[in-house]
């Protein structure tokens, strides 16, 4: 199939996807459920990742800005606009892509091949709808929470690097991680949350619903769903960037 | 009562169905069987609109099934069961879940109602009260196949479609299985159609029987009529084992 032909078929399982719901209560426990699934269950990772992404980018600035002319607290600012800037909210979204993505391709696919997505539309439930929009409405929903977490944990991190190594020290750090202040970052990693929580669920379901075949082909889906999530999160991520950042 | 008139279905270059008609009466286990390949799970998907036809209608008791929009369709699988090969049940949800899914969905009971009548239809179909809260993947292949007919018959449909009802499951199970969907059949007085090759379910429990062919229909009558066809390919599909041939000839000595 060309791209054209996915992005076509892509365009109407979306579509179907947020068509009226059968029963508004139903989808909604489903969407209760996916946030707890995506969410929660994504936390201890996201939170181990943000400690040690903070402690490392510290290291690393602390290491680079040794030069006496540069202040001190540079190192605090650096790392929590770094954190605030790419690192919650992208590569945060390109482990989850990883996480989640292939979980809902995994998932999705086995359905198809096991025939219970057959199964859903015989009995005249809109399957898209069922499965797809739960998903997608639960990550735009946790994804900005993940992300915001992901940037308190990642500057506390940064935090126990420099008492734990006193390569900056703990007041320089702390009046770093406060200084100059944009609150703007906050919002444009928020608006990329948004659009990278959309990309990895909508992607991956998409693969899951094509999945034909058996194990193979269900292992497969799950592979193209995060390779194509990761590709498409990073184009959008330069794309944003130019739009949101560049005056 | 299920009338399939004059439907054809091509996948690229490849014709798997070619006009067939079928009358698929109400009340009855209408049967369809033949070869692997011949084309019965495609027919089977075009009944169910799985898969659009490409020339013919399908019409359900005056209703053009097939040329219905997904509103209209959807409306009509409310009445519609279904048992899958492999049961597709929902491996999330436990068996009592599965029962109550298309009553969650579709009625508007309250959910006292609902669990009272899936748990009708799960007495119904034997399942014991304690495989209840148990998922599919820990019950047998003889219990799915009863949850999914139970499943099926949650809503009390009109048409009920069997897929292979008996693969992999053991001669005595298979009986079982049989039997429940000719009692169900008759009970709720609904058009019953079973894909089958197992020529024990279709001496069993068959009303009439269609033999499909490189994708025709090639021959059609009852279980009196199968044991006396000199129709070339039912006689190699029917009789190619020793105890059928057997059968047959002590059916036609009287």
């Amino acid at each position: 199939m060309s791209i054209f032909t996915h992005l076509g078929k892509y365009y109407i399982l979306m579509a179907q996807a947020f068509a009226k719901p059968d029963k508004f209560k139903v989808v909604w426990k489903r969407v209760i459920d996916e946030m707890e699934a995506i969410g929660i269950g994504s936390i201890p990772i996201v939170a181990i990742l943000s400690v040690f992404m903070g402690a490392v980018t510290l290291l690393q600035m602390a290491y680079n800005f040794s030069n006496p002319l540069v202040p001190d607290y540079t190192e605090g600012l650096a790392t929590r606009d770094t954190m605030i800037l790419e690192f919650a909210p992208t590569i945060i979204s390109l482990i989850l892509a990883g996480k989640v993505g292939s979980s809902i391709a995994g998932n999705l696919g086995t359905m198809k091949v096991t025939e219970q997505i057959d199964a859903l539309e015989i009995m005249g439930v809109n399957p898209q709808s069922y499965l797809i929009m739960p998903k997608v409405v639960a990550a735009l929903f946790v994804f900005p929470f993940i992300v915001v977490i992901a940037i308190f944990l990642g500057t506390f991190g940064g935090y126990v690097a420099s008492l734990l190594t006193g390569v900056v020290s703990v007041e320089k750090y702390v009046f770093g991680i406060q200084y100059d202040f944009e609150p703007f970052y906050v919002t444009y990693a928020l608006i990329k949350a948004e659009f990278f929580a959309l990309i990895i669920t909508s992607v991956a379901s998409y693969q899951g619903f094509i999945t034909s075949g058996g194990a193979k082909e269900v292992g497969d889906s799950g592979t193209r769903a995060v390779v194509y999530s990761c590709i498409i999160i990073l184009l959008f991520d330069l794309i944003l960037t130019q739009l949101l950042l560049t005056v | 009562m299920i009338t399939v008139e004059n439907i054809s279905k091509s996948f690229e270059t490849k014709d798997v169905l070619k006009n067939i008609n079928l009358d698929l009466k109400r009340g009855e286990v209408n049967m369809i069987i033949g070869k692997s390949g011949a084309g019965k799970s495609v027919l089977l998907k075009c009944l169910v609109g799985l898969f659009d036809v490409d020339k013919g209608r399908i019409l359900y008791d005056d209703r053009p099934f097939s040329e219905m929009g997904y509103q209209k369709k959807k409306e009509v699988r409310k009445e519609v069961g279904m048992l899958f090969q492999g049961s597709a049940l929902f491996d999330s949800k436990t068996v009592l879940e599965n029962v109550m899914f298309p009553l969650t969905i579709f009625s508007d009971k309250s959910p006292e109602e609902i669990k009272e009548r899936a748990l009708f239809c799960l007495r119904r179909v034997n399942i014991e009260e304690h495989a209840d809260h148990l998922f599919p993947a820990e019950i047998s292949g003889g219990m799915q196949k009863r949850v999914a007919i139970a499943r099926a018959i949650a809503l009390q449909p009109r048409y009920l479609f069997c897929d292979e009802p008996n693969s992999g499951l053991d001669p005595q199970t298979s009986i079982v299985i049989d039997n429940l969907i000719k009692e169900i059949t008759v009970e709720l007085d609904i058009t019953t159609i079973v894909i089958s090759h197992d020529m024990n379910s279709v001496m069993e429990i068959s009303d009439t029987i269609s033999f499909i062919h490189n994708g025709q229909k090639w021959w059609e009558g009852s279980r009196d009529d199968i044991m006396t066809t000199d129709n070339q390919e039912v006689v190699d599909f029917v009789y190619a084992s020793n105890f059928m041939k057997t059968l047959r000839e002590n059916f036609n000595k009287g």
